[in-house]
């Protein structure tokens, strides 16, 4: 295959239901493109709270929305595209509280980011007036 | 298709255990934040979580133990964690749980741990 890039492209209606078949997209994606299972299981929760945000913060859950994941890999690495319609948000302004402090508040939310960021190589989020928003999850291919 | 979650709930004396199974996500978590809840309007607020079944979990599911535990350890009570696999585990240790949450290896592990420590301090 040598370095071809190859891309694989997942749309779905803006439901967490769909949250699963999202997964395992990206789980045979990374398979394909030589991840061990351990990264694999890192890049799929990755996406899930991407895809995750998308559907509850930026869509609503409103199912007339589309999530469109797009995957392409070489052999250095995976990057995924999750492209939502919604208002965006900016990355650099979720607040990194500690989990004692929203614990304390009573906090359901607010871990997301912080486990993308955790769990992938670079994530980063594109905001361009009207386009559609696109985040962006990198994972290296180690050989 | 979502993949299968559930609750089963059993007794050891005034500690409810709560066994999960499945994948705990933004799209199961609210019947697990159900199921904390009903044992909280039931005035139960011993409570261990079995998590030698749960395949999955994802910030959605992490955000329901965090949501209670303030309530759940003001009433006097505690939640412990128990059985959790390894790729479940690291999750939970990757964004610190292990320094607010007790966790044990056996549900018996759990309940003994009410005795040492009824209710833990954040």
């Amino acid at each position: 295959m040598g370095s071809i890039e190859q891309t694989f492209l997942l749309q779905v209606p803006s439901s967490t239901e769909n949250l699963a078949m999202i997964r395992d997209f990206v789980a045979s994606v990374g398979e394909q493109a030589g991840l061990g299972e351990e990264d694999v299981s890192k890049l799929e929760l990755a996406v899930d709270e991407a895809c995750a945000n998308a559907i509850e913060h930026a869509h609503g859950n409103d199912l007339t929305k589309a999530v469109t994941v797009r995957a392409t890999f070489d052999q250095q690495s995976l990057r995924i595209e999750v492209v939502d319609a919604g208002g965006g948000f900016d990355l650099g302004a979720v607040p990194d509280e500690s989990l004692a402090r929203l614990t304390a508040a009573g906090r359901m939310g607010g871990l997301g980011v912080r486990v993308m960021r955790a769990l992938v190589d670079e994530v980063s989020y594109e905001i361009v007036p009207g386009e559609p928003n696109r985040l962006r999850l990198l994972k290296h291919i180690r050989r | 298709m979502p993949q299968p979650f559930s609750v089963q709930r059993t007794d050891e004396g005034d500690i409810s255990v709560l066994a999960l199974e499945g994948f705990l996500d933004a799209h199961t978590a609210p019947i697990f934040e159900q199921a904390i809840q009903s044992e909280l309007d039931n005035g139960r607020a011993r409570l261990v979580v079995d998590g030698q079944k749960l395949s999955y979990i994802s910030s959605a599911g992490l955000g329901v133990f965090m949501g209670f535990i303030e309530q759940i350890r003001q009433e006097g009570g505690d939640l412990k964690i128990c059985g959790l696999n390894q790729r479940v585990r690291q999750i939970f240790e990757i964004l610190g749980f292990q320094a607010i949450y007790d966790m044990l290896d056996t549900v018996p592990d759990a309940v003994r741990r009410f005795s040492e420590v009824p209710t833990r301090e954040a």
